[in-house]
């Protein structure tokens, strides 16, 4: 939890706000680790880094709670943006450390003035708040003098069978990835950088994630999703460098010439996967086992009998059929599978109220990183809209890709990482 | 009807003290007008000023309308903010008036025949030696007068407006009346945040269906409006539209009178757009007639003129928000004009939800910097 020092020191004595002002205090709460995002500073455990050599959110162990948003720049100056994107890293910095959006936002502006936070998160201990920036393939066109830039693995996704995307719910220029422990801060974050680019960019689609479905770490139980199933269970976790090296980070040699920026990143797919829920309720626990291909109460493998044990594809049950079936989610979404494709995934479950005919308008919103989007993503994928027993009662409905940037170095911020 | 109606409370306390003259009509106040009086021959098409150059002072200009739509004159300082202006020029009609034009430089005049859009527009030069530069009280008091003199002017029309509307009404003369009704409340909705201050008319001019269930009648325009576009004309009809002039002309007197501080202009013109984001934009202001686009423009133009009468002092205080300004409320005003549909614009129901988010984007942008000024307004 912040302490309330802090508090008040970022509320006057970085009355500068520039980001050197606030960037010294990060370094206080920075552990030694480069890579232990994960493992925030003991004292001060609510805190996660916001700076260092890969952005927070992504191994950072995920949080209970989501707001992503995708913005779309309506500016046709990229001025205005590189200077939005700048002010959104003193903004996005303050608010990971538990302090207001701008120094004396919320009433330190005195009567006359608009707040410049808007307060609802005040008193609020960050909860491991991060903020994670990506830009999606639409901002690398002709408008902002970008197209050298684009990553040659940021293209859009392929259409795959089953998929009824909405595209209001789809693509966007930049997505910012807010999560916490505490809904309300989540949500105050997403709220606080929108408002500073009214007339900059515009909302195109947001989505509220009320609990992780995946871990990404080895300290993490694994959670349940909406279909009661652990869900994430053979995720990479953060301790497993060597993996993430080989799936998740772009290394340099990816990312040739002026793409050179998003080395040490990671590509973000982001899927909106509704589930058809009642229909979901009213099949026999038998079948929902087989359509997942693991036990329901611990996990397990089918045939095996511990959540973590491997999966043995091979065996065949007294039916003389394999054990798990050639349908089973767990057997196309594995790496075993898939030549050794692995992602990490970062999903949220939502609910966004019913959907007017008195279902639940709920699901997973998956959230990816990985390395390449089209060599691990797109043919996990095409294997799971082909033949995956869950296709049944799932249904994508919003879909977009979006290149992470890597971490930011002292007095570094998104505006000059990205067009400098 | 409104629920946040602009606070004309006499206990605001103003860190500047702004002594308020008296606010009289500029009309026939002819004495010491500066150079010969300017003529405005102003049509459908045209707008011919007779001279195009005055020297530093009070200009006379006469204004004829030989066209066939009601036209309007103004004379604009840089950033449009209006140095003066003539409304409701019928066709035939010739009006005088006079403008306080002191300061030297490069101004506008501006015919706007059917009240559309920019008008027509070329510059008008003020020669002369420069006055002394204007403190910011001075420049604040200013813009108050000059904003009072907008809601005088916008007052009278929207008086004469309503008496040709109510008369139509009374005639049983519905499309007459149809085509009259959203342009009659533009010069309602231009200084709506003034003309609903006065919260026991505002209800009886401007309130919906729903104060009925508040236990008072629904009167006023938007009943009339049900009348001519849902119901046809009741048996009520004509009380209803007798009681909705008696209104107006008590509300025109009060409005006239009326005493503003700086800090209202800069709070009225944020009030405007608030109208347009939760009233307007929603369909629900003009829910039978669908007009909600002419509301649109009109509280749009009304916050534009709040912003510009207080350019001067937000020029010397801020240039970079004034900047900022400009540019939003160039975007929402180009926006706006491919919804024109001739003379007036677009009907709710034919924009998209694609239409109306970005609309509502263009509003959220201009909406963000205008909603400073007050703070620069009450710290200057």
């Amino acid at each position: 939890m912040i302490d309330s020092t802090r508090r008040a020191v970022l509320a006057t004595g970085a009355g500068a706000a520039l980001a050197g002002a606030a960037a010294g205090l990060t370094y206080a709460a920075r552990p030694a680790s480069a890579e232990g995002q994960s493992q925030p500073d003991a004292a001060d455990t609510a805190v996660v880094p916001f700076r260092g050599e890969r952005q927070a959110g992504i191994t950072t162990a995920a949080q209970d709670r989501l707001h992503l948003v995708a913005l779309d720049v309506v500016t046709a100056d990229p001025d205005e943006l590189r200077d939005l994107l700048t002010r959104w890293t003193v903004a996005a910095e303050r608010m990971t450390l538990g302090a207001e959006a701008a120094p004396g936002g919320v009433v330190g502006g005195g009567p006359w003035n608009v707040p410049q936070d808007t307060g609802e998160a005040l008193d609020l201990a960050p909860g491991h708040l991060t903020v994670t920036i990506g830009y999606g393939p639409t901002l690398f066109d002709d408008r902002f003098g970008l197209a050298d830039r684009k990553p040659e693995a940021l293209r859009e996704l392929p259409g795959f069978l089953g998929d009824d995307l909405d595209p209001a719910r789809s693509g966007g220029d930049i997505v910012i990835q807010a999560c916490s422990d505490d809904p309300q801060v989540a949500v105050h974050a997403v709220r606080n950088l929108v408002r500073m680019g009214f007339g900059v960019v515009a909302v195109r689609w947001s989505q509220l994630g009320f609990g992780r479905t995946s871990s990404t770490s080895q300290a993490q139980a694994t959670p349940r999703n909406m279909f009661g199933f652990k869900d994430g269970t053979a995720n990479i976790k953060s301790e497993d460098t060597a993996g993430l090296d080989q799936h998740v980070w772009v290394a340099p040699t990816d990312v040739p010439g002026a793409a050179a920026w998003m080395a040490g990143g990671s590509y973000l797919v982001a899927r909106r996967i509704r589930m058809h829920i009642e229909v979901w309720d009213r099949t026999p626990l038998m079948e929902q086992e087989q359509v997942i291909g693991r036990d329901k109460k611990i996990g397990a493998p089918l045939g095996r009998s511990a959540e973590f044990d491997e999966p043995d594809f091979a065996a065949l049950g007294t039916d003389s059929l394999p054990r798990i079936p050639a349908t089973a989610h767990v057997r196309l979404a594995h790496h075993s599978n898939l030549d050794g494709i692995r992602i990490l995934r970062r999903g949220y479950t939502f609910t966004d109220g019913s959907d007017g005919q008195g279902h639940l308008d709920a699901g997973l919103f998956f959230l990816a990183f990985m390395r390449d989007i089209h060599r691990q993503f797109v043919p996990m994928q095409r294997a799971l809209a082909k033949a995956d027993g869950l296709n049944e009662y799932i249904e994508h409905t919003g879909s977009a890709v979006f290149a992470c940037p890597p971490g930011l170095a002292p007095d570094d911020d998104w505006g000059t990482q990205l067009f400098a | 009807m409104r629920t946040r109606p602009l606070a004309l409370a006499a206990t605001l306390a103003l860190p500047v003290a702004i002594a308020l003259s008296g606010c009289s009509g500029s009309d026939g106040a002819s004495e010491g007008a500066s150079g010969d009086p300017i003529s405005v021959k102003a049509s459908d098409t045209a707008c011919a000023v007779s001279r195009a150059e005055a020297p530093a002072g009070n200009v006379e200009f006469t204004i004829t309308n030989s066209g066939n739509k009601v036209n309007e004159f103004y004379v604009y300082a840089e950033g449009d903010r209006i140095m003066g202006e003539v409304e409701n020029v019928a066709p035939g009609l010739t009006r005088t008036f006079h403008v306080d034009l002191s300061e030297p430089g490069t101004y506008q005049t501006a015919c706007k025949p059917g009240m559309v859009g920019d008008g027509i527009r070329a510059p008008f030069t003020v020669t002369g030696a420069s006055a002394a530069a204007r403190s910011d009280n001075e420049n604040l008091e200013a813009a108050v007068t000059e904003y009072q003199r907008y809601v005088a002017s916008q007052s009278d029309a929207f008086l004469a407006e309503t008496t040709a509307f109510v008369a139509l009404v009374k005639a049983g003369k519905v499309d007459e009346a149809k085509a009259l009704y959203p342009t009659a409340r533009s010069y309602w909705e231009r200084i709506e945040p003034v003309a609903e201050s006065f919260g026991d008319l505002d209800p009886k001019i401007d309130g919906r269906a729903e104060v009925v269930d508040e236990g008072m009648k629904f009167t006023g325009y938007h009943r009339l409006e049900k009348d001519l576009w849902e119901d046809g004309l009741q048996p009520d009809s004509s009380a209803i539209a007798d009681q909705l002039l008696t209104d107006v002309t008590e509300l025109v007197t009060r409005a006239k009178a009326v005493e503003l501080n700086p800090l209202q202009l800069a709070n009225g013109s944020k009030a405007l757009l608030d109208e347009i984001a939760t009233g307007k934009i929603t369909g629900e202001e003009e829910r039978y007639s669908h007009t909600d686009l002419w509301d649109f423009e009109a509280n749009f133009e009304g916050s534009k003129s709040a912003i510009a009468a207080l350019r001067p002092f937000l020029l010397a205080q801020d240039p970079a928000l004034v900047a900022k300004i400009d540019t939003t409320g160039k975007a929402l005003g180009d926006l706006l004009e491919t919804y024109r549909d001739r003379d007036g614009f677009v009907l709710y129901p034919a924009l998209t939800p694609a239409d109306i988010k970005k609309l509502t984007e263009a509003l959220d942008a201009f909406s963000e910097p205008v909603a400073t000024v007050a703070g620069a307004v009450a710290q200057g």
